[in-house]
């Protein structure tokens, strides 16, 4: 009970925190709109011309969803470098309470701000020319959670690595760029050098990317254009998340024990 | 009753050894204090005695508990104010409260209740919707130690509960402290390098380089240096050197000014004063203080500038009643 109630009381200060500042809620949707927007419309005439098959913008659309879970995953759970860093982390770490619980509570807390904001993307789906119904939004939402769970454990994993700010930038470079351009959100993985393959391979954002766009798109583009775009079946890509997940929530709540 | 007991408490760090086997108890409704200057150990301490570091060697109890078995009932048992603030900026001081008072195990129909209490013991409860960011440096300051009370623990843990505060900020927490311990009994445990504040203590241990080299009331460690302490400031340091040990005066040198320890202050001048050949530019006299017994007892002094020091004990001597 106890357990409960301090993932309980951490994850809702996750979520004051974030309704609390309204700037960050502003631009984890601008950054979307933009890429959208300025890639989106930017190419789409382009390759309409050519032999892709798909209107860019729908191609890039799911793409996009993943990759605002992503962002907000991460720098929801990198936060707790922060907290390492002014002090607040001081305060949860002398009070009487699990540690494993803290972990969970800081990971859900991240997941459902992650969901949550790209369910809100959905909104967009008419605008780009997306047929959304409810048993698709439901499935949808299924991925983005699954999605959000992985990103948000491999975020505190890293953040309990993490001794100060400083490395942030570092890590954004090496790391965040590098999972968010190969995920297959801007181009398909099918046809791409082998390096790149087994980057996007390990990289759980191309099985989200691929799994969303799967879903999404299976009644706008024929069957066979779709399949030619996406790497797994949507199984395969469950499966993945699921595992990777669950790795990642391990070996980020015993990472967090031993360094917190 | 020792609500603290420390027995050969030891922390190393490689080959540093910053707590070096240090034993004490506090008392129940006792004002404890470690004096120091920066980096002899009090906050290690402290934080080992929290059981945020896991100490190297040697035992603590604190509420009969130990630091390293029974962590969770020893961070029950403890209200800890931190040296550098720990609140959440983003959120009021109720929800603040809150957040601490539901990972302490404070009952749900308890916490209005309670809330109130400590938020009017430091008159903030006026002020608890408000979000933290806006708050002063001071009512964070007495923020958290509100925060530190409501789960009703055994003792009050407060590292250097005035750095960074104006002088008078501080000596207005500390009208808050010292209603804590008059109206709740409270135990206090606090680590400080600011002399007169640690007057207020009922008793200090005055730690260096990881050692404690005297425990005691503060009257009493004064009253151990025996008498007054005589200054004498001269540029030609020297030879008044030489000549102060020509007259088999001891003394103990800081820069260019000399202490000297004598029982009857008033008598001694004059007789000082008709014996020195050498100039001298200035000289005072004063009762002990706890730098004097500091310096004496380690041949240092804990004052970090001159200027601020003197400010300081201006604004402690000013108003302020010594415990």
């Amino acid at each position: 009970m106890k357990f409960l109630i301090t993932i309980y009381t951490i994850w809702q200060r996750e979520l004051i925190r974030y309704w609390r500042d309204k700037t960050r809620i502003i631009s984890t949707f601008i950054q979307p709109l933009m890429f959208l927007a300025i890639f989106g419309l930017g190419l789409q005439s382009t390759l309409a011309a050519g032999n892709f098959g798909v209107d860019y913008l729908k191609f890039m659309y799911p793409g996009i969803l993943a990759m605002s879970v992503m962002g907000v995953a991460f720098f929801s759970t990198i936060s707790t470098v922060w907290d390492r860093e002014f002090g607040f982390l001081k305060e949860i770490l002398v009070a009487p309470v699990s540690r494993s619980a803290i972990a969970f509570g800081k990971t859900l807390g991240a997941t459902t701000i992650a969901s949550i904001q790209a369910l809100l993307l959905l909104v967009l789906a008419p605008l780009i020319g997306v047929n959304l119904n409810f048993t698709v939004v439901i499935e949808l939402f299924g991925i983005m959670l699954l999605l959000s769970l992985a990103i948000s454990g491999l975020g505190l994993l890293i953040a309990s690595l993490m001794r100060t700010t400083e490395s942030f930038g570092l890590l954004m470079q090496l790391l965040i760029f590098p999972l968010f351009f190969l995920s297959g959100a801007f181009f398909p993985l099918t046809n791409v050098p082998v390096w790149m393959e087994w980057i996007s391979k390990a990289n759980p954002l191309s099985y989200g990317v691929d799994a969303l766009r799967q879903i999404m798109l299976a009644g706008e583009v024929p069957a066979q254009v779709l399949s030619k775009l996406s790497v797994f079946n949507i199984p395969v890509d469950v499966m993945f998340l699921v595992g990777f997940a669950l790795v990642m929530i391990v070996a980020a709540v015993a990472a967090f024990r031993k360094k917190a | 009753m020792n609500i603290i007991e420390v027995k050969n408490l030891t922390k190393k760090f490689g080959k540093f050894t910053a707590v070096d086997a240090i034993s004490f108890d506090v008392a129940k409704g006792e004002i404890f204090g470690f004096l120091g200057p920066n980096g002899a150990g009090k906050t290690t301490t402290i934080n080992m005695l929290a059981t945020l570091l896991p100490p190297t060697a040697g035992e603590a109890f604190i509420n009969n508990f130990s630091v390293t078995r029974d962590l969770d009932e020893v961070r029950r048992s403890i209200g800890m104010v931190f040296q550098d603030p720990s609140l959440d900026d983003k959120l009021t001081a109720e929800e603040n409260l809150r957040f601490h008072a539901r990972l302490y195990g404070v009952p749900l129909s308890e916490y209005e209740k309670r809330m109130e209490e400590v938020l009017k013991l430091v008159d903030l409860f006026e002020r608890r919707k408000e979000v933290v960011k806006h708050f002063s440096g001071g009512m964070k300051r007495r923020l958290e130690i509100a925060r530190g009370l409501i789960h009703y623990p055994a003792v009050l843990f407060l590292d250097e509960p005035t750095l960074g505060l104006d002088p008078q900020t501080r000596a207005g927490l500390w009208d808050y402290i010292l209603k804590l311990k008059r109206e709740k009994q409270m135990t206090i445990f606090m680590t400080t390098h600011y002399m007169n504040e640690a007057e207020y203590c009922d008793r200090i241990g005055i730690i260096d380089k990881g050692k404690i080299v005297a425990l005691d009331t503060p009257a009493n460690l004064k009253r151990a240096l025996g008498g007054d302490i005589v200054v004498v400031h001269g540029s030609k340091s020297v030879e008044l050197e030489k000549e102060l040990k020509k007259l088999k005066i001891k003394f103990i040198k800081e820069n260019e000014s000399f202490l000297i320890k004598t029982h009857e202050g008033e008598t001694f001048l004059p007789k000082l004063l008709k014996k020195l050949k050498t100039s001298i530019d200035r000289v005072e006299m004063h009762e002990p203080t706890l730098d004097d017994v500091f310096l004496h007892l380690t041949g240092r002094a804990i004052r970090e500038t001159e200027a601020s020091e003197k400010e300081m004990m201006k604004a402690g001597a000013r108003g302020r009643r010594f415990h």
